[in-house]
């Protein structure tokens, strides 16, 4: 158990490490705050204040997802590029316990771009979040950005599997946008989207950290999200190592 | 019990051609090895490009399950058993890749200890001996994207010694490492077996074969052709000759009229600078220098010699390759 908590912790620490030090993320953290927040800006100018302060803060966690499903897809390609991968896979660690802190790594450095749009749009457009329940609040972003994570080693064992399943991640990241609610409220879509809203843990993480910053009720929503994230890890962690025998079966782990 | 034992494996892989009319291609990489690795024992697996080497390395160490056949490493089966064998070994490749450039060396190889399940109170001190080992000393701190291909690769042994392995693959170590940087690795593998591991080298550098291996073991277009000791294999062109003869410039066709010569067993070519060196094996006692000569018609010749066969010899008329 110790053993476990440690390799997380330390490859946590190694993936932020190494994906602080790249010039090109580091562009795109500037870019993409700044993109994110003037969206959310000439989409709602027109309406009022209220609806300002849910467009700058689901704007916020756009970036939190873009990190994740296509840096997700990205790294792992990468990895496959430079033969790390199957230096990954050929350790006799957990190969789950290997996987989760990269995605969640990459979660992480989507919470620097969550600030940065929120400065952004303070800064250029004047955009004022006020938060209710700090200590919430504080308890709701992580919790989004960890679960987010978790979706992204789900999607991350599929990218170990398929080769070419990292442009899923690049196909994902503007549905779950829109159907986990960052922009547009849930009901403005049909009724057969919502199923699949509330099987996505951003959506709850979404309005758990809207809740806590209005002041309301963010703990159910709040619970649901770690929960789902914890269902994904699960799911992740039973199909992983029969993901690794199909891509060891088909060679698909390098790409010589 | 034998180190490493691989028994008939064979490896297939499945690709398949064109855009619209997608057509199913079978390749088969390996086609039936079988060989034993002993304790302690520094074995080669030599063969040009393509003949299947890595594919048999990658079977051993678990990253690629075979179609048919079986190995076993330490006693441990590599598919069922897969976990095991990884605790067990280490693995090396040459190469630029297989680091992560953006970090140190140190952060490399803290973050490998984890994955080997180092434990954290030996770490500092392993790392620290591995550094000195491979003579990365004082240059840990510096991010790998400004190291010497000969320091990645001094590297990659560290990392895959990190967790004192008993069993060590090395996949095409010194490929594309100056000469100076190829001897002191050199000097670090047999260090190795010096400190009692079994060590699997592929390479298709036959002095580099000649001055590690105990054993060896030539395969080609997936096929193990010749096994035994470098003097085993010497044997098996002990009754040629091989006439070396420096040209410059020549042309195909003059290489295909000496290549069809009566007398002439295999020619190589070997690119010297401006030079191209034609290596000619013929039967012991057959004197053909002269008739050769002839046949090389007006291109310029150098020096020529007549000398006894080396392993190389050995192994290109085992490879029947004519490079």
């Amino acid at each position: 158990m110790t053993r476990a908590a440690r390799l997380l912790g330390m490859g946590w620490l190694f993936h932020v490490k190494m994906l602080t030090r790249s010039s090109f993320n580091g562009v795109l953290g500037i870019v993409y705050p700044l993109f994110f927040a003037t969206v959310a800006f000439f989409m709602y100018r027109a309406g009022n204040a209220d609806a300002l302060f849910y467009a700058s803060l689901g704007a916020s966690v756009m970036g939190v997802w873009a990190a994740t499903s296509t840096a997700a897809g990205a790294a792992l390609q990468r990895e496959r590029w430079h033969g790390t991968l199957e230096l990954l896979v050929a350790a006799p660690a957990n190969f789950a316990l290997v996987l989760l802190p990269v995605t969640i790594a990459m979660a992480t450095i989507g919470l620097y771009s969550m600030a940065s749009t929120l400065l952004w749009g303070r800064i250029l457009f004047g955009i004022h979040v006020h938060v209710e329940h700090w200590l919430l609040f504080c308890l709701s972003v992580p919790a989004t950005v960890v679960a987010i994570g978790m979706l992204g080693f789900l999607l991350a064992v599929s990218f170990v599997r398929y080769r070419t399943a990292w442009a899923l991640g690049n196909l994902l990241e503007y549905p779950v946008w829109l159907i986990c609610g960052f922009l547009v409220p849930l009901t403005l879509f049909p009724a057969w989207v919502r199923p699949i809203s509330w099987a996505l843990a951003p959506t709850w993480g979404m309005q758990a950290i809207r809740e806590s910053a209005q002041g309301g009720t963010p703990i159910p929503d709040l619970l649901v999200c770690i929960g789902l994230g914890l269902l994904y890890t699960a799911i992740g962690v039973a199909v992983v190592d029969r993901f690794l025998r199909a891509a060891r079966a088909r060679a698909v782990l390098s790409l010589t | 019990m034998s180190a490493i034992e691989a028994r008939d494996l064979v490896r297939t892989y499945k690709t398949s051609t064109g855009i619209f009319r997608r057509r199913a291609v079978e390749v088969q990489a390996v086609r039936g090895v079988s060989f034993e690795v002993a304790d302690g024992e520094l074995f080669g697996l030599l063969g040009p490009n393509g003949a299947g080497k890595t594919t048999t390395i990658k079977m051993l160490i678990t990253l690629l399950i075979p179609t048919s056949g079986s190995a076993n490493v330490l006693g441990y089966d590599v598919v069922r058993d897969a976990r095991e064998v990884r605790k067990r070994i280490g693995y090396v490749f040459g190469g630029d890749r297989g680091l992560y450039e953006r970090l140190s060396a140190l952060d490399n190889l803290r973050y490998f200890a984890e994955l080997y399940a180092v434990p954290p109170a030996d770490q500092r001190r392993r790392i620290a001996e591995l550094l000195e080992l491979v003579g990365l000393a004082g240059r840990e701190k510096e991010r790998v994207e400004g190291y010497s291909r000969g320091m990645r690769q001094r590297l990659h042994i560290a990392r895959g010694l990190l967790h004192d392995p008993p069993v060590v693959f090395l996949d095409e170590p010194t490929i594309g490492v100056d000469p100076v940087g190829a001897r002191e690795l050199r000097r670090t593998i047999a260090s190795l077996t010096e400190a009692g591991k079994t060590v699997l080298l592929t390479t298709h550098y036959m002095f580099e074969a000649d001055d590690l291996c105990d054993r060896m073991a030539v395969i080609t277009k997936g096929e193990i052709v010749a096994e035994g000791t470098p003097r085993d294999l010497k044997a098996i062109v002990a009754d040629r000759t091989v006439i070396e003869i420096e040209t410059f410039g020549v042309d195909d066709d003059a290489v295909e009229r000496v290549r069809q010569a009566s007398g002439v067993t295999s020619v190589s070519i070997e690119e010297r600078e401006q030079a191209q060196v034609l290596h000619v094996q013929s039967p012991a006692g057959t004197e053909l220098t002269q008739r050769l000569l002839g046949l090389l018609g007006t291109t310029r010749i150098g020096r020529v010699a007549v000398r006894e066969p080396t392993l190389e010899d050995a192994y290109v008329a085992l490879v029947g390759r004519d490079a």
